[in-house]
C-alpha cells in the first residue's frame, strides 16, 4: 500500500511537472519545439526535394520497425534468465543471407530513380529568364543584376549586428529575425526562372535558401550556376544563411530574399539603376556601378 | 638460446620486465605500449571532450555569452582533430597492440622498436598541437577539414597544424604497418586468414585503408604548405589552381579515413554479441566480406561530402549510387549481429550493453547516412546540424561505444580483477541516454535550417539547442565514471580466478590466464585450442 502510494504521489508530481511545462512553451510567440522537419519549401523544386526526403524517411523508418523489432524480439525472448538456450548450430543460412543482400538492392533502386530525375531537373539551368551574380565575401553577399547593371552589397543589418557583440547585454529575443535579417535584400520577380551565377571574392561560401531549395557553393575563381522559380502565388521574404564556414563570422552573413511581384520587381530595378546612375555620375571618369569584392574592408583583419 | 634460458631461470615471473620510467619511454611490450596508447586516448578524449563542452555552452542560448567567434571555430577545428587522430585512432592502436597478439596466438607485435616509435610520437604531435592555443592568432580555426582559401589565413598556428598532421600521419602508417605484418607472418600455426577473430580481420582491413591514405592526406597538407609558403598556387584559382581540387584529394583521405574509425568497432561487436549470446556469430564468412566491400567502397564515394561545390550531373549520380551502395555491405553486418541473438541465450553485462547501444544507435545513424546519400536532398542537408547528428551517431555510440565496450569487454583479461559492474551499469544508462538527449535533437535543427559550425543563431532555434547542451553537459559529465571505474578495477577490483571471464567467451585471449602474461604465447597454441576458440 504504502508503495503505491508512493507511486500515486510520483505520478502526480510527474503529471504537474509537464502541464507546468506545457504551459511555459507557448509562452514565447515563435516557440521552437516546432521547428522539427525540412520545409516544404515555394518552388518546384524545394516540393520535390522534400516529397524525396519523407520518401526516404519513411522508407527507413519502415526498415527500422523491422530490424529494431527483431533486435528487441530476440532480447526480450532469449535470455538466459528466463531459460533460453542458445541453438549453436544456426550460423549460416545462404537462402537468408541472399534475401537480405538482394532485398536492399531493390530498396535503393527505388530510392535512385526518383532521386536522379529530380537532380536532371535541378541541373537544367536553360531558359532562365533574369541573371544574378552573387559573390560571397568575409562577410556578406554582393548581388549584380548583370543585364541592368544594378549592384549592391547586402550585410547583417544594424539591430543584429549590435545585438551579436559578446556580451551586448542586448536581449536578442528583441530584435527581429535576429542574424536572419540583411540591410538590403535579394529583390526577384515571383514566377520568374532566375539564374545565379555563384562565386566567392576571399573564401569559399554557399549560398543557401532553405524554402528554394538551392543551395550552392560560392568559390573563387570559380562560377557555379543555380536556379529557382517561385510559385507565383508565393511572394514575400526568405531568409537563409551562409552554409560554408568562411571564417570568424561565418555565422553572420545571412541571406534574405525579398520576392515581388514582376511590375514592382520591374519598378524597383528601374528606380535601383537610377539611383546608382546619380550616385556614380558626379564621380566622372570611372562609372562606379558595378564595386569589387575585393573592396570588403573586412577582409584585411583576419589575414594572417 | 641456451643464455636466454639460463637469464630467464633467474627471475621467477619470467618478466624482464624495466622499472621505472625506462620500462615507459624504451617500452617495446605490446601490452605496455598498448596501455600507454588507451591511456594517451583517454587523455585526448577529455581534453577534446572540454572543448565540446564550450561548444555546447556558447550554443546554450542565442547571442554570445562566452567566446568570441574566431575562438569558437578553433574548439570546432580543435574538438574534431582531438577526438579523431587524439582519442579514436589511437584507441584502436591501443586495442590493436593489446589484443592482436593474444589472438592470434603471437608472443608480441612483430615490430617492437617501430611500435614503440609510432607511440612516442603521438605525445610530441599534439603537444605542438594543442600548443597553437597559445600563439597569436589563436588555434586552428579553419575546420579540420582544412579547405583552402580559409585555413591559409590561419596565423602562426597553420604551420603547427600542418607539422602535427604529419607526425599523426607517421604514427598512423607505421602503426598500421605494424598491424599488417604481425596479423601476415606471427599467426601461430593452425590460425588460417578464416579462422581469425572478426577484431583482427576489421583490423587488417584498417590497416590496409591507414596505409593506402594516410599518405594521400600528408600530400594534401604538404601542398597546403608549399601554397603558404612557397608560392605554389596548387589551391589558389589566381594562379591556375583550382580550391576544389584540396576538397577531391581531402575526402579522398577522409572518406576511407571514417572506416577507419568504424571498422575496429565491427569487430569488437562482433566478438562481444556471440560471446554474451553463447552461440557462434552467425555467417562468419558474410561479416569478412562485408568488411573488405565497405573498405573498397570507402575508395569511390568521396564527392558526396561535396555534392554542393557543383560537379557534373554524372558525377554527382555516379557518388550517390556508390554511396548508397555501402548501405549493402552494411545492412548485412546489421542482419547478421541481429540474427547473432535470435535463439541465443542472452545475458546483459557492460559489455553486451555497450554493443547492443551500438547496434540501434550506429543503425541510425547509417539511415540518417542514407539520407544523405539522396543527392537532391543532400542539397538541403549539406553543412547544417543534420550532418552533425549524423556523423557523431557513428562515431559516439558508434566508435567511441565500440571502444568502450571493448575496454569492459577485456580488462578483467588486462589487469586479472573485475570491475564494479553496478557502475559499470550506471555508466552506460547514463551515456545512453544523454547521447541521445545530445544529438537526437540535432537533426530537429539542421532539418529547420541551422547550419554547422556557428557560434549563435537566430531565436528559433533555441529549445532544442538547450536540450541538445543539456545532453552534452550530461553526457561529458557522465564520461568521467569511465576513468574512474578503471582505475578502481585495477587498485581494488575482486580478482577473476578463471581464464575464461565471461561464460561464453570464445577466442585465443580466453585460453591464457588472467591477467595475461607478460609475454604471451611464446609456445604456439596447439591446432586443438586454436579450433576450440575460431567460429569455425
Amino acid at each position: 500500500m504504502m508503495i503505491r502510494a508512493k507511486i500515486a504521489q510520483l505520478a502526480k508530481l510527474a503529471a504537474a511537472f509537464a502541464v507546468s511545462l506545457a504551459c511555459t512553451l507557448p509562452a514565447r510567440a515563435d516557440s521552437g519545439w516546432s521547428l522539427l522537419n525540412m520545409t516544404p519549401g515555394v518552388t518546384e523544386i524545394s516540393r520535390n526535394i522534400y516529397a524525396l526526403h519523407m520518401e526516404i524517411f519513411w522508407i527507413c523508418v519502415v526498415i527500422a520497425a523491422i530490424v529494431f523489432g527483431a533486435m528487441i524480439f530476440s532480447i526480450v525472448t532469449y535470455r538466459k534468465s528466463k531459460g533460453a538456450v542458445a541453438d549453436v548450430t544456426l550460423v549460416h543460412n545462404t537462402t537468408v543471407e541472399l534475401i537480405w543482400t538482394a532485398v536492399p538492392v531493390a530498396i535503393l533502386v527505388f530510392m535512385a530513380i526518383p532521386a536522379a530525375k529530380t537532380l536532371v531537373k535541378i541541373e537544367d539551368t536553360t531558359k532562365t529568364d533574369l541573371s544574378i551574380k552573387v559573390t560571397g565575401f568575409q562577410w556578406g553577399w554582393q548581388y549584380d543584376y548583370l543585364d541592368s547593371g544594378v549592384a549592391y552589397f547586402s550585410r547583417l543589418d544594424r539591430k543584429s549586428d549590435a545585438a551579436r557583440e559578446l556580451m551586448s547585454g542586448i536581449d536578442v529575443n528583441t530584435v527581429e529575425h535576429y542574424l536572419l535579417n540583411v540591410d538590403k535584400p535579394l529583390v526577384v520577380p515571383v514566377g520568374s526562372k532566375v539564374r545565379l551565377l555563384i562565386t566567392g571574392a576571399d573564401v569559399i561560401h554557399s549560398w543557401w535558401v532553405p524554402a528554394f531549395g538551392v543551395k550552392k557553393d560560392a568559390i573563387p575563381g570559380f562560377v557555379n550556376e543555380a536556379w529557382f522559380k517561385v510559385d507565383t502565388d508565393k511572394p514575400g521574404l526568405y531568409r537563409g544563411q551562409c552554409a560554408e564556414l568562411c571564417g570568424r563570422d561565418h555565422g553572420f552573413m545571412p541571406i534574405v530574399v525579398d520576392v515581388r511581384s514582376k511590375e514592382d520587381f520591374e519598378a524597383w530595378l528601374k528606380d535601383k539603376a537610377a539611383e546608382q546612375k546619380q550616385a556614380s555620375a558626379p564621380a566622372a571618369a570611372e562609372p562606379a556601378a558595378t564595386p569589387t569584392a575585393t573592396a570588403a574592408p573586412t577582409q584585411a583583419a583576419t589575414t594572417g | 638460446m641456451a643464455e636466454q634460458h639460463a637469464h630467464a631461470a633467474e627471475h621467477a615471473d619470467h618478466d624482464h620486465k624495466p622499472h621505472g620510467w625506462r620500462r615507459w619511454v624504451y617500452a617495446t611490450n605490446h601490452k605496455d605500449i598498448g596501455t600507454m596508447y588507451l591511456v594517451f586516448a583517454c587523455i585526448m578524449f577529455f581534453i577534446g571532450g572540454a572543448m565540446a563542452m564550450v561548444i555546447r555552452l556558447e550554443l546554450f542560448k542565442p547571442g554570445l555569452q562566452f567566446v568570441d567567434p574566431q575562438f569558437f571555430n578553433s574548439m570546432t577545428t580543435m574538438h574534431a582533430l582531438m577526438m579523431i587522430f587524439g582519442a579514436v585512432m589511437p584507441a584502436w592502436t591501443g586495442l590493436a597492440n593489446w589484443m592482436v597478439p593474444l589472438q592470434v596466438g603471437a608472443p608480441d607485435m612483430a615490430l617492437p622498436r617501430l611500435n614503440n616509435f609510432s607511440f612516442w610520437i603521438l605525445p610530441f604531435a599534439f603537444t605542438l598541437l594543442l600548443s597553437s592555443l597559445f600563439v597569436p592568432g589563436g588555434a586552428p580555426a579553419g575546420g579540420w577539414t582544412m579547405y583552402p582559401p580559409l585555413v591559409l589565413q590561419n596565423g602562426a598556428s597553420f604551420p603547427m597544424l600542418i607539422f602535427s598532421i604529419h607526425l599523426m600521419g607517421v604514427s598512423s602508417i607505421l602503426g598500421a604497418i605494424n598491424v599488417v605484418v604481425t596479423i601476415l607472418n606471427l599467426r601461430a600455426p593452425g590460425m588460417s586468414l578464416l579462422r581469425m577473430p572478426l577484431f583482427v580481420w576489421t583490423w587488417l582491413i584498417t590497416a590496409y585503408l591507414l596505409i593506402a591514405v594516410m599518405p594521400v592526406l600528408a600530400g594534401a597538407v604538404t601542398m597546403l604548405l608549399t601554397d603558404h609558403f612557397f608560392g605554389t598556387t596548387f589551391f589558389t584559382a589566381a594562379g591556375g589552381g583550382d580550391p576544389v581540387m584540396f576538397q577531391h584529394i581531402f575526402w579522398f583521405f577522409g572518406h576511407p579515413e571514417v572506416y577507419i574509425l568504424i571498422l575496429p568497432a565491427f569487430g569488437i561487436v562482433s566478438e562481444i554479441i556471440p560471446t554474451f549470446s553463447r552461440k557462434p556469430l552467425f555467417g562468419y564468412e558474410a561479416m569478412v566480406y562485408a568488411t573488405a566491400s565497405i573498405a573498397f567502397l570507402s575508395f569511390i564515394v568521396w564527392a558526396h561530402h561535396m555534392f554542393t561545390v557543383g560537379m557534373p550531373l554524372a558525377a554527382q549520380l555516379f557518388f550517390m549510387l556508390s554511396t548508397m551502395l555501402i548501405a549493402i555491405p552494411t545492412g548485412v553486418k546489421v542482419f547478421n549481429w541481429t540474427t547473432t541473438m535470435f535463439k541465443g541465450s542472452l545475458t546483459f553485462e557492460p559489455p553486451m550493453l555497450f554493443a547492443l547501444a551500438f547496434l540501434f544507435l550506429f543503425s541510425i545513424g547509417g539511415f540518417s547516412g542514407l539520407m544523405l546519400a539522396i543527392v537532391p536532398a543532400d542539397y538541403q542537408y549539406q553543412d547544417t546540424y543534420f550532418v552533425v547528428a549524423h556523423f557523431h551517431y557513428v562515431l559516439v555510440p558508434g566508435a567511441i561505444f565500440g571502444i568502450m565496450a571493448g575496454v569492459y569487454y577485456w580488462l578483467p583479461k588486462w589487469v586479472g580483477n573485475m570491475y564494479d559492474m553496478t557502475l559499470a551499469k550506471w555508466h552506460f544508462w547514463l551515456s545512453t541516454i544523454f547521447v541521445n538527449v545530445l544529438f537526437f535533437p540535432q537533426h530537429f535543427l539542421g532539418l529547420a535550417g541551422m547550419p554547422r559550425r556557428i557560434p549563435d543563431y537566430a531565436v528559433q532555434f533555441t529549445d532544442w539547442n538547450m536540450v541538445s547542451s543539456i545532453g552534452g553537459f550530461g553526457f561529458g559529465l557522465s564520461q568521467l565514471l569511465f576513468p574512474y571505474l578503471i582505475w578502481q578495477c585495477v587498485k581494488h577490483g575482486k580478482p577473476v580466478k578463471s581464464n575464461r571471464v565471461w561464460e561464453g567467451a570464445h577466442g585465443l585471449e580466453w585460453e591464457l590466464p588472467s591477467p595475461a602474461p607478460y609475454h604471451s604465447w611464446q609456445e604456439p597454441p596447439s591446432d586443438a585450442v586454436i579450433a576450440r576458440g575460431a567460429f569455425h
